[in-house]
This record gives structure tokens, C-alpha cells and sequence, in this order.
């Protein structure tokens, strides 16, 4: 008898307190979260092989000239980078001057390009109003300063889009030219989303070339690759320093429009940085030719190793002393850490605002349908989506802070909703026999309406925790780490091996959770409950 | 001897139907008053005012010589006790749990409490052997004798009873009615009860008020009820009751 009531003084104690001091300490532990991402200086990088290399070798580059830096792999494409750039949030980062020209300058260096006839053929007016590719690295310079942002020169190679194919495939059809294609609208197509959307991207390169394909689908880089070698696909873009197109043995057709404008590969960087840092980054310009950056790429994708791919650029050879050593289980154990880090903290924010909005909304009228409605939204958000969002406002940032935003905002409708539904479902007898006799409305809910909807409101924090646990692979692509980190690389390099690395153990964890929280329904929900 | 509670001019509708019609009715001191009537005739919502589950659109209840007021509601509900049909347990508390539960929250002293208890025990004829025992696990009459002694734990002034015997088959009903009447007399507690059975208003009504409508057809003893019918109404209630035990 005594256990029980002990048991059921512990679990008063767990709904009236925590739910009400938590609040307090919320901001304590953002401001945690947040002082530790500030000091270094910090290098981002795209979510491609060659971005990651790049990014790596201005890490070692910084370091070598004795200034502390951190790269961040891989955060996503050109947006999420130049906004933060632009706020702050990192440093610099590897990018190509067309990119610039094209896509982060777009509305500002528009400038008329000399029509030109080949083949006779005149250019629609918004191929005209198309930014040139001479436009001059200085008259960039002055628009990036304006964001506060520099540029280095040319790092020595210009790595623009191809479109390459299956070389048995092209000899098949003769293809050589780009116009070629023209005469084959039967051609499968396989792009990349950037590339289909980009300025410099499909559409205006099919109204230049005059194309009809009949078939164009959105793939990701990495999967378009296998796509091509399976004959899924027979065309896709690529970049034209990419190891891929002579490990898979592809070939690039010729851009005989020059259609695509240069990508000679820089470094933007916040003019704020100190003058040494600048100096030392500027110390690459011109030192990687093309055929060096193919090695390096290539070396990258065999050997799974940014950083030791980047090493050889410093000839140390194998590179054995650099940052690659460390073991598997390491890694592995520092993924999961930071995986639990971020789905644990996002679970417990989730809660602390998702059962007193519950409580709120149980109560129904017009503020209920607002709160349901809300969290309800947010659900609907794509999770990719949503960190764009949150990327470029001012506390959040490429972060985990962004990250752990982003899972607590899913984690909430479950709760809320269960809550809701948990405390609406009481019998009316037994909400009026608690009001009869006497008891007040705090300890009306803390002594009978949450018990009784306890499992209810512990279903819905479970759902959530097991969707945290695995969407929290999603914040890798902000650069958060976490278990994502080995699944984006493992895509990236179309590695599966990599892949599963992060899969599993994601997996793995998420059945734990759900295990754990079978576990805590026998402690938390009270016994009368469960008969 | 002064009523304990007072109603005066009380009314209530819901969603523009009338429940309750404008009704005077005084409850006197350690007696069982006993509200009877068809199916929606407004017994019920004159229980629900007076424990103030419901406000009245109109009129004033007071309880013990002073008016009821929001301020001090939770305090006055205390002084009643409130048992339904379905008897109201918290299914994650325990028998024991559920009886305690308001002297413990108000902080009495745990070994009075489970001196009244015991005694309550006797008095409602319920094993203290069941106590640990949570709702879903006793029997309907069980549960009734629980809420009993949960409504009766904080001696109470007076007892709502919403037709507490509603749910139960004939043989515990009939034992239940036996031992509520000993209650009441043995208490002197002062009770308001609601039902729709008119013998068992006959058998535990020191006064019977009849309801139709929303509102008081006639007030008296059942022998008053037979003999000198207000309105025709009360002998086609009392005719039908009687015909249904007939056949």
C-alpha cells in the first residue's frame, strides 16, 4: 500500500513541478547550446565532394598560418551558404564566380550580353539578359563588398557544368555536341535540382539549344550517377572537375554555344575577418590547377577522407597525421552523442511547451483551434524547408541551435494534440466529481486530470521522441552533425557502406527510444490505469 | 428549525430550453428529501445548481443562512457530499486514495483520517480488505459504497445523491437502499436525494417532491402524494409506477 501512494506522491511531484520551473531554465541552456559554436574561424562548405575538399584545405591552410578554424561539411547548396556568410554565421567558403555571377548577384550585375549568332540562331531576350560571363572580377568585388563580403582570385581552375553521358551510349547515337541533342527528344534526362533551377541552368540552356527532351526528371548528384551507369538516365549535369566522370568513364559533350560562363573556384570571406586571416587564405589563389583538383576529388571519393584528400594538396603524401585517423567506433560514438544531443534537448523543449499548450487547447474555443492549428501547420512544413527558413534569421543560423528549433517544432503536435485529446477524453463524471468535491483547478489537474490522461499525453511524447530521433538526421545538412553526417557523405559519395553507418545506429536508437518509453509508461502511468 | 439550504426564484436554461422553471425549495435539516420525476423534468439540475456544477440563470441559493458565491465555492463543496450514478471513482487512485483524497490534500492528520475511514468502512459495509483495490477492479455495488464513503469522509452537512443506485441489478440495489436508510438515520444526515423509482423515494423520502417539467408539482409524503393529488399529473406518475411493478 505504501509503495503505492509513495508512487503516486512522485508522479504529482513530476507533473506540477517540471512542467512549471523548466520554463525558467529554457533560456539558460539555448545560450549553452550557442556559446559553443563562436570562437574559431568557420569554413563552410556545399554538399559536394569538391566543396568538402576545398573547405578542408582552408581549415589546414588557417591552421598552418597558426589561426584556429573549424569546417563545417557540407551545409547545403549556394543560398544557405551566402546567407551565412552574409550573417555572420560562418566565416568563408569555397564557391565559383559564375555561381556568384548568377545566382547571388543575379538582380545586380545584369549585364547585356553581345548577341551572338552562332548557328545563325538569335538568343531569346532573357538569354541576352543573361549576366556575362567576362564579367569582371572587379565589378563583382564592389557588389560582394556591399554584403560586407570579399573574394579572393581564381584558385587556378574553372570547374563549370558539363553535361556528360555514358560513353557507350553517346558513341551509340554519335553524340559529341551539346546540339547534338537536339535530334534526340527521346533522351532520358536526370538533373540536379540547383541545376534545374539555376539561371544558368536547364531551362535557358534548353532555349539556347533549341532542345525538346521529352523526359526530364530532378535527381540528386551523387544518385544521378548510379542512375546513369544503370540506364536509368542518359544524360546528366556535372561539374567538369568531377572524379566521376573518369571513374564511371562518361563523357562531356561539348559546349558548342559556350553557353555555360566560367566557375573559376574562389573563396568569399567577411571583409571583417583580420587582415592575417584574409592574407592566409588569399595564399591559394592560383596554386590548384585542374587536373590537380580532379586528383584530389578523386582521392576524396576513394578513400572516403576530406581531409586526407586535402592534405595531398600540402604534398605530405599519405597524410597519415592529419585529422583521418580517427577509428570508426570514435566516430561513431561522437555521431550518437551529438544524434541524442539533439533529438534529447529538442524532446525536452517540445514537452515543456507542447503539454501546457495541450493543457490550453483541451480547453477548446477559438484559442484551442489556434494552437492545434498551428503546431498542425508546422507538421505540414517539409523538414528541408523549414531549416532554410530558420537558416538566415538572426539567433538562429547554421547551428545546432537551428537544428534543435526545427525537431522541437515537429515534436510538438503529437504532444499537443495527445494532450489535448488525453484531457478532453475524461468522462464528464468524473470532471464534475473532481470540481464537487472541493479541489481547487491547479490540483484538479496535477492531482487527476493529467494522471488520468497520462498515457495519452506519454503516447504522444513517445511519437515524438521516435520522430526526433530520426529527422535529427536532417540536421547534418546544417552542418549540426549527428547521425545524419555519415548517411549525407554515404549519399554524397554514393558510398552505401557510409550510408549505413548512419542508418543503422539511427535505427537502432529510435527502437531504444521506443523501448525506453514502453519502459516509462510502467512507471509513469499509474497502475489503475493499466488494469 | 431553519432550512439548510435555501432555494429562491432559481432558474436555468440551456441553449434556450428551460430546465429549470423559476422554483422555491427549502431542505430541511436531518431529513431525506427525495426529488422525483420523469426523465428531464429538472431533478437533476436542481442537484447540479446547489453543488454549483451549473450557475442558475436566476434567482439565489443559499446554503446554511448565507448565499453561495464563486469566491468561496471550492470551500462550501467541501461542506456537501456528492454521489452519481456511474459513482464518479478516479480510476488511477485506489479505493483507499480515492477516499482520502480530499483530507489528504487538505492536510489532516493521516491517522484520523484512517480512524474515519475505517469507521466508514463499517458503516457502508465495505471491507477494509478492498481498499487497495482500484476501481476497475470492484464490483458496481462496491464502487457505489466507495463514492459513499468518499461523499461522507469530511462529514459532510449535506448529501447530494444523484441517482445513486441507478446502474446497479435489483438484489445490490435493494441491499444498498437498506443501508442507506441506517446511514441516514444513523447520521441524521441531512440529504438530497434524486430518483426516478418512486418506491424507492417512498422508502428513503422523509418528503417527496415531485417534478414535471421544470418545475415542483407537488411536495408531501408519499401518503399525501396518493391521496390528495395536486394535479392529475401525480396520480398518472404514482398510477404508472404501480403498474409497472404490476407487471
Amino acid at each position: 500500500m505504501n509503495l503505492i501512494r509513495k508512487r503516486g506522491k512522485a508522479e504529482i511531484r513530476f507533473w506540477g513541478r517540471r512542467t512549471l520551473n523548466s520554463f525558467s531554465c529554457l533560456p539558460a541552456f539555448l545560450i549553452l547550446i550557442s556559446s559553443s559554436f563562436a570562437q574559431p574561424v568557420v569554413i563552410g562548405s556545399k554538399k559536394f565532394t569538391e566543396s568538402y575538399v576545398l573547405g578542408e584545405i582552408a581549415k589546414r591552410t588557417l591552421n598552418d598560418a597558426g589561426i584556429p578554424a573549424e569546417h563545417r561539411q557540407g551545409m547545403g547548396g549556394t543560398i544557405i551558404l551566402w546567407e551565412a556568410l552574409r550573417t555572420g554565421q560562418i566565416d568563408a567558403y569555397p564557391e565559383y564566380t559564375g555561381t556568384i555571377a548568377e545566382e547571388i548577384l543575379k538582380n545586380r550585375l545584369r549585364s547585356r550580353r553581345e548577341p551572338s549568332d552562332v548557328d545563325g540562331q538569335r538568343e531569346s531576350v532573357d538569354e541576352q539578359d543573361r549576366v556575362n560571363q567576362s564579367t569582371s572580377p572587379q565589378k563583382m568585388r564592389e557588389a560582394l563588398a556591399k554584403s560586407g563580403v570579399g573574394m579572393t582570385a581564381s584558385l587556378g581552375f574553372n570547374n563549370t557544368y558539363a553535361l556528360v553521358m555514358r560513353r557507350d551510349k553517346a558513341q551509340s547515337l554519335d553524340l559529341h555536341k551539346i546540339s547534338d541533342l537536339r535530334d534526340h527528344p527521346e533522351l532520358k534526362i536526370g538533373l540536379t535540382h540547383e541545376f534545374l533551377d539555376r539561371q544558368d541552368g536547364w531551362r535557358p540552356l534548353v532555349g539556347r539549344y533549341q532542345l525538346n527532351p521529352r523526359s526530364v526528371i530532378g535527381i540528386d548528384h551523387a544518385l544521378g550517377y548510379a542512375a546513369l551507369k544503370n540506364g536509368s538516365i542518359d544524360l546528366k549535369d556535372a561539374y567538369s572537375t568531377d572524379a566521376k566522370i573518369a571513374q564511371y568513364d562518361l563523357v562531356t559533350l561539348e559546349d558548342d554555344l559556350q553557353f555555360f560562363p566560367r566557375y573559376d573556384a574562389i573563396f568569399l570571406y567577411r571583409l571583417a575577418l583580420p587582415g592575417s586571416t584574409i592574407a592566409a587564405l588569399r595564399k591559394l589563389e592560383g596554386t590548384l590547377e585542374e587536373k590537380k583538383m580532379i586528383r584530389l576529388n578523386a582521392k576524396a571519393e576513394r578513400t572516403k577522407d576530406y581531409a586526407r584528400a586535402a592534405s595531398s594538396y600540402f604534398n605530405d603524401g599519405a597524410g597519415s597525421t592529419i585529422a583521418g585517423g580517427e577509428s570508426f567506433s570514435h566516430k561513431l560514438a561522437r555521431w550518437t552523442s551529438r544524434h541524442l544531443e539533439l533529438a534529447g534537448f529538442s524532446l525536452l523543449l517540445s514537452v515543456i511547451v507542447g503539454v501546457p499548450l495541450g493543457i490550453w487547447a483541451s480547453r477548446g474555443g477559438a484559442i484551442g483551434q489556434v494552437i492545434l492549428g498551428f503546431t498542425g501547420v508546422v507538421q505540414t512544413i517539409p523538414s528541408l524547408a523549414l531549416l532554410a527558413l530558420l537558416v538566415p534569421l538572426p539567433f538562429f543560423g547554421i547551428s545546432a541551435r537551428t537544428a534543435i528549433a526545427a525537431l522541437f517544432l515537429y515534436g510538438l503536435l503529437p504532444i499537443v494534440r495527445n494532450t489535448a485529446t488525453g484531457l478532453q477524453d475524461i468522462p464528464r463524471s468524473l470532471r464534475e466529481s473532481a470540481i464537487a468535491l472541493g479541489l481547487e483547478p491547479g490540483p484538479r489537474l496535477r492531482k487527476i486530470f493529467l494522471p488520468i490522461a497520462s498515457r495519452s499525453i506519454l503516447g504522444g511524447i513517445k511519437t515524438s521522441a521516435v520522430i526526433n530521433v530520426g529527422t535529427a538526421t536532417l540536421a547534418a545538412l546544417i552542418g549540426a552533425g549527428g547521425l545524419g553526417e555519415p548517411i549525407l557523405s554515404g549519399l554524397n559519395l554514393n558510398d552505401h557502406v557510409t550510408i549505413l553507418q548512419g542508418a543503422i545506429p539511427a535505427a537502432v536508437l529510435a527502437l531504444l527510444v521506443q523501448g525506453l518509453f514502453d519502459l516509462l509508461d510502467r512507471v509513469l502511468i499509474p497502475k489503475g490505469l493499466r488494469l | 428549525m431553519s432550512a439548510l439550504v435555501q432555494l429562491t426564484d432559481v432558474s436555468k436554461r440551456y441553449d434556450g430550453a428551460t430546465a429549470l422553471q423559476p422554483t422555491d425549495l427549502s431542505i430541511e435539516r436531518g431529513k431525506t428529501t427525495v426529488l422525483i420525476g420523469p426523465s428531464g423534468c429538472g431533478k437533476s439540475t436542481l442537484l447540479r445548481l446547489i453543488i454549483r456544477l451549473i450557475e442558475p440563470e436566476s434567482g439565489t441559493i443559499e446554503f446554511d443562512g448565507a448565499p453561495i458565491t464563486p469566491d468561496k465555492i471550492d470551500i462550501l463543496r467541501r461542506r456537501i457530499g456528492y454521489v452519481i450514478q456511474e459513482g464518479g471513482l478516479f480510476p488511477h487512485l485506489t479505493a483507499r486514495a480515492n477516499v482520502l483524497l480530499m483530507a489528504r490534500h487538505l492536510g489532516k492528520p493521516e491517522t484520523e483520517s484512517r480512524q474515519r475511514l475505517a469507521e466508514l468502512c463499517v458503516l457502508t459495509r465495505f471491507s477494509e480488505n478492498l481498499l487497495g483495490h482500484y476501481p476497475v477492479e470492484l464490483s458496481g455495488g462496491q464502487r457505489q459504497r466507495v463514492s459513499l464513503m468518499r461523499a461522507l469522509m469530511l462529514s459532510p452537512e449535506l448529501l447530494l445523491l444523484d441517482e445513486p443506485l441507478g446502474a446497479l441489478d435489483p438484489l445490490v440495489r435493494a441491499a444498498l437502499q437498506k443501508d442507506l436508510k441506517e446511514i441516514f438515520a444513523r447520521l441524521q444526515q441531512t440529504a438530497l436525494l434524486v430518483t426516478h423509482d418512486l418506491a424507492e423515494a417512498a422508502y428513503l423520502g422523509d418528503e417527496i417532491v415531485l417534478m414535471n417539467e421544470g418545475r415542483i408539482v407537488q411536495r408531501g409524503s408519499i401518503a399525501d402524494l396518493r391521496q390528495k393529488p395536486a394535479s392529475s399529473f401525480v396520480t398518472e406518475f404514482i398510477n404508472a409506477q404501480r403498474a409497472l411493478v404490476l407487471t
